[in-house]
């Protein structure tokens, strides 16, 4: 496996796309640029509807209509993450496709966008699951409440562990 | 300006900033956490531009939505000045030889007095435009600053990496 992603590897650096990408010095930090920006928006927007769900932000908007201003814009903006990080790995095929902390950040990307997508799939069908027992404390409904602070928990810590990954993959990419 | 040099050494030359040096987990790690709240400060600065440039939060008052958003932008800003102060302090004489980082403090203090000015003069008569759509020209104008001066402070963040180079990258 090793062997082969070498040798992929090798082919992608020798393309004349990643010879631009590695001769025109301002190129990567533009596209770094570009993709810590999407990061940004794509971070923000998640951890805004995190923070709603613990009712730390907006609480005085229905879940749903937050959900539904914030969690759309995700997705055509990981598509500019998708186009800048594959630019990325094609001027620098080494530093990521031979380096087990990318791996690890795409695997926590696949967790954060099923847990993003279930998210606003959920709370647009169910809203009364997510909005119920804010103020009234019976027992058989503390449940939900607490499902519903767990997966924002969960949301918030593998976005942080994606950003933190990828500043990682600097530090520990192959010689 | 040999005291603010003074200042800079005794902090250069502090336990802390050597451990910062020194230990391969503790840079990456600050600057993991200063990318996380940069992440944070300029994304929530940006959901107010693009309501100010009535593009998006349109049915949300601006004080309302300012009300909401501004507590996480200045927790998050917290925790970037105080992580980008740990960084700094590392290799201090370093970065404020670099241009880079000098034009980063100045951008971010750019964007400071753009909002100072903005709910200072321009704002005054928030309350009788808040809940239109569209704000008036110079709130769009306040909007359109903050998110190219945002742009910048990120683009010179990244490339300070390219210029310390043995530091970052």
């Amino acid at each position: 496996m090793d062997a082969a992603l070498s040798e992929f590897s090798k082919w992608l650096a020798a393309t004349s796309l990643s010879h631009t990408i590695q001769t025109v010095g301002w190129i990567i930090p533009a596209l770094q640029t570009i993709h810590i920006l999407s990061v940004a928006v794509v971070f923000s927007s998640a951890v805004l509807v995190d923070f709603r769900i613990w009712r730390l932000f907006e609480r005085d908007v229905p879940l749903p209509q937050v959900t539904r201003r914030f969690l759309p814009t995700i997705w055509p903006v990981l598509l500019i993450l998708l186009l800048t990080g594959s630019l990325l790995i094609i001027g620098e095929p080494r530093r990521s496709l031979l380096n087990a902390t990318f791996y690890l950040k795409m695997a926590l990307l696949v967790v954060a966008i099923l847990l993003t997508a279930a998210l606003q799939a959920s709370i647009a069908s169910s809203p009364a699951f997510w909005e119920k027992d804010q103020s009234r404390r019976t027992a058989g409904k503390v449940p939900a409440n607490i499902l519903a602070k767990i997966l924002a928990t969960a949301s918030i810590l593998v976005w942080c562990g994606i950003l933190f990954a990828g500043r990682w993959i600097a530090y520990t990419q192959a010689g | 300006m040999s005291q603010f040099q003074d200042l800079i050494a005794y902090f250069e030359d502090s336990g802390l900033a050597e451990s910062i040096r020194e230990n391969d987990v503790l840079f990456p790690l600050i600057e993991s956490a200063h990318v996380v709240a940069i992440c944070l400060v300029v994304g929530s600065i940006l959901v107010l531009d693009l309501r100010l440039l009535g593009l998006a939060s349109i049915h949300r008052p601006v004080s309302r939505l300012t009300a909401a958003v501004l507590p996480v932008t200045w927790g998050a800003f917290a925790v970037a000045a105080t992580s980008g102060f740990l960084l700094f302090i590392s290799n201090a004489t370093k970065y404020l030889e670099n241009g880079y980082f000098v034009a980063k403090i100045l951008l971010i203090c750019a964007a400071g007095v753009n909002m100072i000015i903005f709910h200072g003069i321009s704002a005054k008569d928030l309350p009788q435009w808040e809940k239109e759509p569209m704000p008036p020209l110079r709130a769009r104008l306040a909007g359109v600053l903050s998110i190219l001066l945002w742009i910048a402070v990120v683009a010179c963040g990244r490339w300070i990496g390219f210029t310390m180079r043995e530091l970052e990258q």
